[in-house]
């Protein structure tokens, strides 16, 4: 992956920041999307197709687009207009919009382009227009490899996006989860990658043997994640570059729920002896194991504050399963969590402020948020189950997993995954081929 | 007064249907004690009259009567068969969360280790793996379900 990363970025035009009319309101959901017009990007004459996989890719500008609309439809903060109401052509518009055209058709943000593809180059430029004020309001241009023209696609979103709400994007990154088959008292589990948009889904492991809770490291180049291997339940490591697998935390007992420091120096778990869990952390550079926890209940789920001061996990130390933030060197402990039901699950999000979390109540499942004190708490989706939420690196986006009932038969069951704003608005099936569960969101990838 | 002697039949008849309802269910729920299951219908035999599995109630891992009863059945075969080994594995139901269920499924199984060892087992020879929620016998979603699926079962392992 690290070689495919050469994008060269350069601004050719940048109007001030402050003045621009349209703006995202990211506060309120999707209650009124922004109308958003994006113009397939023109190829420019010479240019040539591009070979993606068995797929011959002819116009690869209007594909780009096609992917920047998804990106912003899914994200419920846009309403990307139907391009055969377009007048204008593409490289028309590129050079100059005629604004009065694109108002006509209710756009409040356009977006042209064009793009340029070589043997081993592919060159695109893009510009995003404030229609009613009449303005560019940023431009980009950056170089790839062909193969990358997702990527582009998925960059250009963040720009846009960063530009008219303010906040980083998250349409650069990276899904690992568990794929899912097989009948459920003997599910085959294979861990698999995938682009942010369900495409590109890739797998890592053969299905030989159980696999669960995948996370990425902060630079997204390794994955923990717990394997059966010769049905000895450990905490593995995987390069996803090179493949290779090792075991972080061979343990005379099991050792499960991993998570990477945000330093991504340390890998913090469970190990689980005689009966009982409790977090250590193993050093991935000295190979040093701290013991974190040191109690009689069961201590997992542990996941660090962005700054690695503290970190969330969930004990039943009171009885029921419950949610504590300690230091990091496990001093301080204190519940948070005093609602009715379970809690568990907790996972800090990216700006430090909240912490998401799964609750149990009444035979439902829930997925919500709390601050990190534990108060204020909102509910953001009910189910019959699911579970393990993950942030997106912007802090703005829920990924989980959602099983369906199953019948005496065990008919009915299946396992997807499910996005969620932070606001409790536009919950979303994220497509796969196969079930899939215990979704982790990576870090952007071009960053 | 017409309208109302029907209300009053239909009354009846709505409320006899729940009597027959709340005994179905009764019946079903027999083969569980609070949310332990008492039934046998998914349990295999170590050995003639030696059964292979203990249940649990929810979220807990305390023996029962009924299961120390099993379980020292289970020790004193073993006694007999010194060259066995065994391996114990511990579960959990569907309706707790992944990685608490699998430290909840350790737990299960230590129980029984724990308890094997009281009846002159050695530790030696027994093993334990947890696998949480991932390998249920029965696979519907209820109580029933849940409360067969909340066990620990000792397995030969040599």
């Amino acid at each position: 992956m690290k070689k495919l990363i050469f994008f060269i970025f350069y601004l050719f035009l940048f109007n001030g920041p402050a003045h621009a009319l349209v703006e995202v309101d990211i506060t309120r959901g999707n209650l009124d999307p922004l109308p958003i017009a994006v113009s397939p990007l023109f190829v420019e004459v010479g240019s040539e197709d591009i070979k993606d996989g068995d797929k011959i890719i002819k116009n690869v500008g209007e594909e780009i687009s096609r992917v920047i609309e998804k990106n912003f439809k899914r994200s419920g903060l846009f309403n990307p207009l139907n391009k055969d109401s377009f007048v204008q052509k593409p490289d028309i518009a590129h050079i100059k919009p005629r604004f009065e055209d694109w108002r006509l058709i209710k756009a409040q943000a356009l977006v042209t382009g064009k793009v340029n593809v070589t043997k081993d180059k592919l060159r695109a430029e893009f510009r995003l227009w404030d229609v009613v004020a009449a303005k560019e309001m940023v431009a980009l241009a950056f170089s790839t490899t062909p193969e990358n023209w997702r990527r582009v696609a998925h960059i250009i979103s963040d720009k846009i996006y960063q530009r008219l709400t303010g906040e980083e994007g998250y349409f650069d990154t990276r899904i690992i989860y568990v794929s899912e088959t097989g009948p459920k008292t003997q599910r085959y589990k294979k861990l698999a990658i995938m682009d942010q948009d369900g495409a590109n889904i890739k797998y890592l492991t053969l299905g030989n043997e159980l696999v669960l809770t995948p996370r990425f490291s902060p630079k997204n180049q390794l994955v923990t994640y717990l394997s059966y291997f010769r049905n000895l339940p450990r905490v593995y490591l995987l390069d996803i570059e090179t493949g290779v697998q090792e075991v972080v935390g061979d343990f005379p007992g099991m050792t499960f729920a991993p998570r990477f420091s945000p330093d991504g120096k340390k890998i913090i778990m469970s190990f689980a002896k005689d009966g009982n869990s409790d977090i250590y952390t193993m050093n991935m550079e000295t190979r040093v194991v701290e013991r974190i926890t040191d109690h009689t209940s069961i201590d997992t789920s542990p996941s660090y504050s962005p700054d690695g001061k503290y970190i969330c996990f969930n004990s039943d130390r009171s009885g029921l399963q419950q949610i504590y933030v300690m230091r990091s060197d496990g001093s301080n402990v204190k519940r948070i969590t005093f609602g009715k039901g379970l809690y568990g699950t907790p996972v800090w999000s990216p700006r430090g402020d909240l912490i998401a979390f799964t609750k149990v109540h009444k035979g439902k499942f829930y997925i919500g948020v709390m601050r990190t004190d534990g108060s204020g708490e909102r509910l953001l989706t009910e189910n019959f189950y699911q579970e393990a939420p993950s942030w997106s690196p912007n802090g703005r986006v829920l990924i989980f997993y959602r099983e369906t009932k199953s019948d005496d038969q065990g008919k009915g069951f299946s396992a997807k995954l499910w996005s969620i704003d932070l606001t409790g608005y536009n919950e979303r099936l994220i497509e796969t081929e196969t079930d899939g569960s215990d979704p982790s969101w990576s870090s952007l990838l071009s960053k | 007064m017409i309208s109302g002697t029907k209300l009053k039949n239909i009354l009846i008849v709505f409320l006899a249907g729940i009597a027959l309802t709340a005994c179905a269910t009764q019946k079903k729920s027999g083969m569980m004690q609070g949310d332990v299951y008492t039934g046998s219908d998914t349990v295999e035999f170590l050995a003639s009259g030696v059964k292979d599995r203990v249940f649990f109630a929810t979220n807990k891992s305390t023996l029962t009567t009924a299961s120390r009863d099993t379980l020292r059945k289970q020790a004193a075969w073993m006694r007999k068969k010194k060259k066995l080994t065994f391996t114990i594995e511990g579960h959990a139901d569907e309706r707790g969360t992944r990685e608490y269920n699998l430290a909840l499924g350790e737990r299960r199984a230590n129980a029984v280790k724990d308890y094997l060892m009281t009846y002159g087992i050695s530790g030696n020879r027994l093993s334990v793996i947890s696998y949480g929620k991932e390998r249920p016998v029965n696979s519907g979603s209820n109580p029933l379900a849940w409360s067969q699926n909340r066990r620990s079962v000792t397995v030969k392992a040599n």
